[in-house]
């Protein structure tokens, strides 16, 4: 099989080529490296690791041969760089940590390499994964492999997942690790013609992922078919006791039932994700999805979800504010940059305001305004009751239907700086995605059509907690029916 | 509520961040905005709401109170600014 080939097989395509002795992994690992170095300028990588690649794959074809395979025996993948990588430089894509190697593996990667995956590198990401459009990153803009028909402007690739968003798109990798606080899975995914699942929170170990906003910091996969990211979520998913919002369920084998269809379910439409300014293109997509659905033998029903608008402004309060607290540990003296000054605080200072990059440093301002004393009932509290509220409408919501269809994102993906000097246009971008984080429930976008620029577009879908295998089956049928198999062409 | 250059100001201080005086005003502009597009939030009623806290209920789990992992003191000293042997050398942060 030639190296385009071998780059464009989905992960269970490449489990049964390897199964059946077409291919090997260090076959798979040599085309993935060498489509690698012909795509740097999409600046997808921050750390490529070539040499632990053909490790990974020799150790996996000798696995094999000994009959000892995992689920994703030989799967090169991309790991976003918020995973502490053991022995591979873990950077968040801050100047602060710079040049920082962990000595221990995070749990979600570990899982994913005892499952037999092949490390290729660390993905590009928004600084700390703060943004949405993966624009802030220490180490230069990632491009989206996609141009809007008849330009040739680069596009952000959405998100902080962004890069694993556009190195699955691009044929870089087979599948890759994404995190979603606010929507960091899905939006790039959307974005980038790709499907990105993000599990309920609590599904996949926090575990040595650099924290953003820790009650809403979910790790998922991003890969290029319904099936690969069930599979993915399979490895990746797991109760850890290393962290206390693991939750201790059993994880079932979701690749099992994508097939079993939406038949007899009931689809949510909720309302309010019809926003004023959707565009005309994705208002026509969500009927489409609609009438899908429903041709699959779903039964559509309208349902509110009240609170919707207010996510988004509740979101804003409670990410930073954690994120504040987290980020508090970056002080320059036990690792990381220092930049020294004239005494204690005035080295935390320097090497803070020197390390963080502006959109980190404008979300620790307002975290640490919103709890600081005087303002905490008046912001932070209140945003975690109406995340209450949020919430409390999915449930009733959830009463009358099995799922839900929205669509992903408000647009399409958007040119770079096109509107990184509006901090609250950037926000509404997630504006569709962030209730479900508030709520912590499984949510995925799936690609289902091109908008009117000839740009992908995704579909979402939001199930009940721990419910991710109704999630997968709904995207399953959409996929089908979509048939969506665009992919980004030849880069002008 | 307003937010003016001082508050900034102290903010910055508080979360120990240097923000250039140069910065500085266009900084307070963007927070400003920002925090009054969050004012929205005031419309709603949360009266006798709870607060978020979980979004599974669930009792925080203990553990024995013993050693899980360790000798390892070449591995976390691999990180430090300076180590002299097996011990992690920083500035002085206590007064």
């Amino acid at each position: 099989m030639a190296g385009g080939a071998l780059t464009g097989l989905t992960i269970a395509a490449a489990r049964d080529a390897l199964a059946g002795g077409e291919i090997s992994a260090r076959e798979l690992a040599l085309a993935h490296i060498a489509a690698i170095e012909d795509a740097r300028p999409l600046n997808a990588f921050i750390t490529e690791t070539p040499e632990r690649a053909l490790a990974d794959a020799a150790a996996s074809d000798a696995r094999r041969r000994r009959g000892e395979a995992g689920a994703l025996e030989g799967i090169p993948l991309g790991i976003k760089d918020l995973f502490c990588t053991e022995g591979v430089m873990s950077t968040a894509a801050s100047a602060i940590l710079d040049g920082f190697v962990p000595p221990y593996e995070s749990t979600v990667s570990r899982n994913l390499f005892e499952a037999g995956a092949v490390m290729l590198g660390k993905l590009n990401l928004d600084e700390f994964a703060m943004g949405s459009s993966n624009e802030t990153s220490h180490f230069g803009p990632v491009e989206n492999p996609w141009r809007r028909r008849g330009g040739n402007r680069p596009l952000v690739p959405g998100r902080p997942s962004a890069r694993s968003g556009a190195a699955v798109a691009a044929r870089l990798c087979l599948g890759a690790t994404g995190t979603d606080t606010g929507g960091s899975i899905r939006q790039p995914a959307a974005f980038c013609g790709v499907v990105g699942a993000k599990p309920t929170y609590g599904r996949c170990s926090r575990w040595g992922i650099v924290a953003f906003a820790s009650s809403l910091d979910q790790a998922g996969p991003v890969a290029r078919s319904v099936r690969d990211t069930a599979i993915m979520l399979g490895a990746m998913a797991g109760f850890d006791p290393k962290d206390s919002t693991s939750v201790d369920i059993a994880v079932p084998d979701f690749e099992a039932t994508i097939d079993d269809g939406v038949a007899g379910l009931r689809v949510g439409i909720p309302a309010e994700y019809a926003l004023d300014e959707t565009p005309g293109d994705i208002r026509a997509l969500w009927e489409d999805g609609i009438a899908w659905l429903r041709d699959a033998g779903a039964e559509p029903v309208e349902v509110s979800l009240p609170h919707t608008a207010y996510a988004l402004p509740a979101y804003h309060l409670i990410a930073p504010a954690e994120a504040s607290s987290n980020l508090a540990r970056y002080d320059g003296v036990r690792y990381g940059r220092r930049v020294e000054g004239a005494d204690l605080i005035d080295t935390y200072a320097r090497t803070r305001g020197a390390g963080f990059g502006a959109e980190v440093r404008r979300r620790i301002l307002i975290g640490t305004y919103a709890l600081s004393a005087g303002y905490y009932d008046a912001y932070y509290l209140k945003a975690q009751k109406v995340r209450t509220l949020v919430a409390r409408d999915f449930d009733d919501a959830f009463e009358a239907c099995d799922f839900l269809l929205m669509p992903t994102c408000p647009s399409d993906a958007f040119a770079i700086g096109e509107k990184s000097d509006d901090p609250i246009a950037m926000y509404l971008n997630d504006v569709l995605t962030v209730p479900a984080s508030l709520a912590g429930l499984p949510a995925m976008s799936v690609p289902a059509g091109l908008s009117e620029g000839g740009l992908p577009l995704g579909l979402q879908i939001v199930s009940r907690a721990f419910d991710e295998e109704t999630m997968f089956r709904a995207a399953r049928s959409i996929e089908k029916a979509a048939g969506f198999e665009a992919r980004p062409g030849p880069r002008a | 509520m307003a937010v003016d250059t001082d508050t900034v100001r102290r903010i910055a201080m508080l979360a120990r961040l240097d923000v250039p005086d140069d910065e500085l005003a266009a900084l307070t502009g963007e927070l400003a905005k920002i925090l009054d597009w969050m004012g929205q939030l005031g419309e709603i009623d949360t009266d006798g709401v709870v607060p978020m806290t979980a979004v599974k209920p669930m009792p925080l789990r203990r553990r024995a109170d013993a050693v899980t992992e360790g000798g390892m003191a070449d591995e976390i000293v691999a990180n430090a600014p300076e180590a002299a042997g097996p011990f992690y050398t920083v500035p002085k942060v206590i007064e």
